[in-house]
């Protein structure tokens, strides 16, 4: 049976199964180390034993608060920022080489900062997601207002719109679509933010118990980490995929059919 | 010269369009010099001239998206200062906004306006229905032919009352059946309540066809207007019979006289640009 788009998944789910084999093979022969590389029966069990004892909940709550908070606060300032700098040419001439500096400057690096202002609790862990969400973001909406249709511009405007009426009706839905294309990337940067945060300084999240354990070269555990903010980011990429398809129904898809 | 043209709908006097030089080095361009265009009361008048010839900035002019560098535009009269609120605008290219569905788009000027959502979606979907798109309200630009799309446009545009219609070939881009159902569709919109025209073709015979009225321009830079033809066809007419009558050969070739030593300095240009 050769892979063809309907068995695609059994595919790629035995291509799942045969890294672990491998991997337990090569640690269990110690053909590598299994102390640099774990054991991936000990990290599938420490997995299921953080759920079963429901460890877990409090850490990945945590984490999934500080994601959405900064995905929310970096995406409304994008967007409000974005459309303010698009529509006010002297603003946008006196602030670009500050925004291209920021944009430029790895903004990791404010993370022992945002900690001495904002403690060690969730608050410099949005922080750092909102620097990184913010620009994703911002330059997205800027470039949706410079795209806009100089016709479908003039168009609005012959038909009586006011500079307000322009900007809900023609910036907005189309910074938006612009922000929808960017989804992706905002959310996974927000999740990044919360976690690497977590990593530099913190006392939960799951950042928090990978910082933790690997203290103590507990590797499964730091790959137990890793397995349970892999399927999360994966499952915040499913719900974005979701929610594009609903708000975007007006974007032509390509060889889109009417189903009977 | 102003007095006589206070009874005209539109009068675009001694109108020069210079655009400035570009960054890139290039000399200012005069697209329009010292042209002068009046359109009456209820008149259909045609614009025709070759491609490139500056017959878009000329209606961009006339709605006011455009300051003309010299020259005035006269509205019923009044100095034309910002927006032409009288008139109506029928873009060349696609204008619909592409994440409103077709009954949205067509309702966006009454909501503009601040009619009700509900008052407005009812004239809308009248409107749909009046250029044959009724139970197309939902779908959106993206889902429209090219026709259909021209059509939703023609409803936004009409949905607003406008005194002025400025039309840029409108139908250019259509196949020609649908193209003369849909002359045919706008001379009855037109006979309804004789609004003032100003049509933009390229195409003579569309022009003869639907006007009272034809102005040839010259080819670009500085195009100014080299003839102006009354057409004395009967109405109402049928745009596709119309071309066969002995009337309509006969303005054709005189216009067309004018018109083809223009037609290729336009072909000349465009090669040398
Ligand atoms: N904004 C602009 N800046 C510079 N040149 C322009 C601009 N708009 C139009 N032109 C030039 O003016 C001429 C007339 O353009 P246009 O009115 O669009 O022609 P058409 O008769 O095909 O509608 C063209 O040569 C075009 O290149
Ligand atoms: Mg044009």
């Amino acid at each position: 049976m050769k892979p063809n788009a309907n068995n695609l998944w059994l595919y790629q789910i035995l291509l799942l199964v045969a890294v672990f084999v491998a991997w337990h093979v090569l640690t269990a022969t110690e053909i590598l180390p299994p102390f640099f590389f774990g054991k991936p029966l000990t990290v599938l069990e420490k997995t299921w034993e953080w759920f079963a004892s429901g460890k877990i909940y409090m850490h990945l709550g945590i984490t999934l608060v500080e994601t959405a908070l900064a995905f929310i606060i970096g995406t409304a300032l994008g967007l409000g920022i974005g459309l303010w700098l698009a529509l006010s040419p002297l603003w946008s001439a006196l602030l670009d080489p500050y925004i291209k500096a920021m944009n430029s400057m790895p903004r990791v690096i404010l993370a022992p900062i945002f900690a001495v202002w904002f403690g060690l609790g969730i608050l410099s862990k949005v922080a750092l997601g909102v620097t990184l969400v913010f620009f994703i973001v911002f330059f997205n909406v800027y470039q949706g207002v410079k795209e806009v249709s100089p016709v479908v511009l003039n168009n609005a405007r012959m038909l009586g719109a006011s500079s307000r009426q322009l900007l809900r009706t023609v910036y907005l839905p189309s910074a938006t679509s612009w922000v929808f294309s960017s989804l992706h990337t905002s959310v996974g940067m927000a999740f990044v933010g919360a976690v690497v945060g977590e990593y530099l300084g913190s006392a939960a999240g799951v950042g928090y118990l990978i910082l933790q354990a690997e203290s103590v070269f507990d590797i499964n555990t730091v790959f137990a980490g890793i397995l349970v903010l892999t399927a999360f980011a994966l499952a915040l990429d499913g719900l974005v995929t979701f929610a594009e398809k609903r708000l975007l129904v007006w974007r032509p898809a390509q060889g889109e059919t009417e189903p009977l | 010269m102003s007095p006589p043209n206070n009874g005209a709908a539109l009068a675009l006097e001694n109108i020069t369009v210079t655009f400035a030089a570009r960054s890139d080095g290039a000399p200012p361009y005069t697209a329009v010099r010292d042209t002068t265009l009046v359109i009456g009361r209820g008149e259909f008048v045609s614009v025709v001239g070759p491609t490139g010839c500056g017959k878009s900035t000329l209606l961009n002019v006339a709605a006011g998206l455009l300051t003309p560098s010299g020259g005035r535009v006269l509205v019923f009269g009044g100095n034309l200062s910002g927006l032409n609120r009288c008139a109506g605008y029928l873009f060349q290219a696609d204008a619909l906004l592409p994440w409103l569905s077709a009954l949205d788009n067509v309702a966006l000027g009454l909501v503009y306006r601040g009619t009700p959502r509900p008052e407005a979606h009812e004239r809308a979907r009248e409107w749909l229905a009046r250029v044959g798109l009724s139970g197309h309200g939902h779908r959106y630009p993206h889902q429209l032919s090219g026709g259909m799309k021209k059509r939703v446009a023609l409803a936004q545009t009409l949905i607003m009352d406008p005194q002025i219609l400025l039309m840029d070939e409108p139908f250019s881009a259509l196949d020609i059946q649908t193209r003369q159902l849909m002359e045919n569709e706008l001379l009855d919109l037109w006979s309804a309540d004789r609004k003032s025209v100003i049509f933009i073709t390229h195409d003579l015979e569309e022009a003869i066809s639907l006007s009272d009225r034809v102005v040839v321009l010259s080819a670009g830079p500085a195009t100014h207007p080299i003839g102006e033809y009354p057409i004395d066809l009967p109405r109402p007419r049928d745009v596709a019979e119309i071309r066969l009558t002995p009337r309509f050969v006969e303005l054709h070739r005189d216009i067309w006289h004018t018109m083809k030593d223009e037609v290729m300095k336009g072909y000349v240009q465009s090669q040398k640009a």
